[in-house]
């Protein structure tokens, strides 16, 4: 038990649990904005599995994390594209569809990966974001030692609850964002383009969980394997569901979340006499009990899940 | 209700149309085939060749349709497993984790239980499905009672269930004197009845199963009350109410029921095909459920037939990746394309209908 203690009771605990929060942040901050839209985005999982991939694939041969950061938040965009397509213009089935996105992602990841990269004995490593360096943050006791090791994307991931509360509360586009998930008959006839709001609000969605994708490869283990996601695309869909769609809940979420995780980490590393499936579904167990000690449903948007049709 | 609301009430509850059955779940594969041979030819290799490597894989001899055979049958059970949860509105995205459960019960049942007459297995089946069918029961009643999305409760049951099996073979059910992760060799006694062997690949009772399950499921679904009942829950849960039904005790009853079925996907596999549990020992099957639900056209008949179809192009792919160097995911890429093609032509189908 004291040695259960001794092992979260420091800083490079902390540090631990931001770093693996951040995955989670930036997916599920994005993923704000699609539910708020009333687009479900359970596609989170692939579209962050593809993210991890093709930050790590082009840092890998450009010999740059920041041209990856470029092209991934491209990637995201891209991605954004595809999942609005099926479910906006489409209307097709919005489950269905990121069921599909999911596998699609992990069958183009792991064919692609053997195809560019091939089969090696050793996992080739690509270059990782550097951490960066802020003096009034790094300079502060205490959290500039937490955030001493970290790079752009935790900065970004918690910077994103702040920014997403004020464009949610204070700005037209938030306020259409709500309308549209809330009432899009009532958005309409005021002079929102439903459809437009929703393509932006998937795309934003895309581009962060991409970037989630991003912190697990370039601003973290520095190569990819197959699935390596491993369902961190759902929890943080957990973590939107259990903040109840606002940004400080689901920050608090996935500090939770992310927490868990961490601590069945640090307690693998403990070498208790357990296999360590014990520790390793703790996240998920973590997140089934929230989901289930936290009510829910009546704080998801009217209108989540269903496709407009404009009627005339 | 009026007498014509009542009619039109009662039309949606026929049979689906061919079109939305039959030909989207044909668009949707040829669609998957046609994309997946672009990234083929692009890899250098002509996608006719990879292709025929890959129904020779399939079906090209005796034995490689043994094998195929053999992934027909954990795939009808999940297929059968969605299509029966998604008849009535809910998604069980969880058959993974089912079969898992499923399997590592079956597996303890089978070793400990020492009885003649092939007893051991069928004990170890039905406990397989208790257990398989509680685990899917837990997500419908977080459905029906708090309101939580079962997708998100099924998928996150799914890396429990798997690291549970992980837990116990390499703990309570490791094999004595052994360092790798698996459970003791199952007794001869426990195994499934064997009905056809062929060169050391043994085809089990488990293909019998199916085709009675599926059947059974169709009679069901179209000649019964209890069908009805589970449809009309799918279509309008309001309407279903009105009718007397009681939408909750359907959802969870089919729930259970459904991951018995996952269930029988693990347990047959361990007991018919591999005789032991080891971790990660069938990964996909429970997702690939999905695919085969779908590509069925959602039809317990039609699961068999893309049951079939998806074991052939599991198997195939091995000859495939080795005549031809194409990664056996690539296989994965073909699915999911289908997946989306189809929903998206049934999609644009019902805006069609509703234009018109």
């Amino acid at each position: 038990m004291i040695d259960i203690l001794l092992a979260i009771l420091n800083i490079s605990f902390l540090q631990a649990i931001v770093n693996m929060s951040t995955p989670l942040l930036l997916a599920a901050i994005g993923d704000i904005y699609s539910e708020r839209a009333g687009v479900l985005n359970i596609g989170l999982e692939g579209m962050m599995l593809v993210g991890a991939f093709s930050s790590f694939v082009i840092s890998y041969h450009f010999n740059n994390p920041y041209i990856a950061l470029i092209i991934t938040i491209i990637i995201g965009f891209g991605l954004g594209i595809f999942h609005a397509f099926f479910t906006v213009t489409l209307k097709a089935d919005q489950v269905i569809t990121a069921l599909g996105e999911n596998i699609l992602a992990l069958g183009l990841t792991s064919t692609l990966y053997r195809i560019i990269i091939g089969v090696t004995e050793i996992q080739p490593e690509c270059q990782g974001l550097p951490v960066l360096y802020i003096p009034a943050i790094n300079r502060m006791p205490v959290v500039g030692d937490i955030m001493s090791g970290s790079t752009i994307l935790v900065y970004i991931a918690f910077l994103m609850p702040i920014i997403t509360y004020v464009i949610f509360e204070y700005t037209s586009f938030g306020l259409s964002i709500k309308a549209v998930g809330e009432n899009p008959k009532a958005a309409d006839s005021m002079g929102i383009n439903v459809n437009v709001i929703r393509y932006i609000a998937v795309i934003i969605s895309g581009i962060f969980a991409a970037l989630g994708g991003a912190s697990l490869t370039i601003g973290g283990l520095k190569y990819f394997f197959d699935n390596m996601t491993a369902g961190r695309g759902f929890i943080a869909f957990a973590a939107v569901i259990f903040g109840r769609y606002t940004p400080l809940g689901v920050f608090m979420g996935t500090l939770l979340f992310g927490s868990s995780d961490a601590f069945q980490l640090r307690l693998q590393t403990l070498g208790i006499q357990l296999p360590y499936h014990i520790f390793t579904s703790i996240p998920y167990i973590v997140t089934l009990l929230a989901m289930i000690f936290s009510r829910q449903t009546s704080f998801s948007p009217k209108a989540l899940g269903k496709a407009y049709v404009r009627s005339s | 209700m009026s007498n014509r609301n009542l009619i039109s009430f009662l039309r949606v509850f026929e049979k689906d149309s061919v079109i939305e059955s039959v030909i989207t779940p044909i668009i949707g594969l040829v669609v998957g085939l046609l994309i997946v041979a672009i990234i083929i030819l692009l890899e250098g290799v002509n996608p006719i060749t990879a292709y025929q490597e890959l129904i020779f894989g399939a079906i090209g001899t005796k034995i490689n349709l043994f094998s195929t055979l053999l992934k027909f049958i954990p795939l009808s059970f999940t297929g059968l497993a969605v299509t029966l949860a998604y008849r009535a509105g809910v998604f069980n995205i969880g058959a993974e984790g089912q079969l898992y459960i499923g399997a590592l019960v079956a597996t303890w049942v089978a070793i400990k239980v020492n009885l003649p007459f092939y007893l051991p297995s069928l004990l170890a089946l039905i406990s397989g499905m208790i257990v398989g069918g509680f685990f899917a029961f837990i997500p419908a009643y977080l459905k029906v009672e708090k309101g939580i999305n079962e997708v998100l409760t099924t998928i996150l049951m799914n890396y429990v269930g798997i690291n549970i099996v992980g837990f116990s073979v390499n703990s309570f059910l490791m094999e004595k004197g052994q360092t790798a992760p698996q459970s003791p060799l199952i007794e001869r006694s426990a195994h499934l009845p064997i009905i056809a062997k062929l060169e050391g690949i043994h085809l089990h009772i488990g293909i019998v199963l199916v085709f009675v399950i599926a059947f059974l499921m169709y009679d069901i679904f179209w000649n019964t009350t209890w069908g009805f009942e589970i449809r009309s829950v799918s279509i309008n849960i309001e309407a279903s109410k009105y009718g007397g039904i009681n939408a909750k005790k359907v959802i969870m009853i089919v729930m259970f029921v459904s991951g018995a079925i996952a269930s029988l996907a693990g347990s047959t596999e361990v007991l018919g095909v591999q005789y032991r549990l080891m971790e990660n020992f069938m990964t996909g099957y429970g997702y690939d459920g999905i695919t085969v639900a779908l590509l069925g056209g959602l039809n317990p008949l039609g699961v068999l037939a893309a049951a079939f179809f998806l074991g052939a192009l599991r198997n195939g792919a091995y000859s495939m990746q080795i005549a031809t160097g194409i990664p056996i995911s690539i296989i994965y890429v073909v699915q999911a394309l289908a997946i989306l093609s189809i929903i998206s032509a049934s999609a644009l189908y019902k805006k069609f209908l509703a234009e018109n």
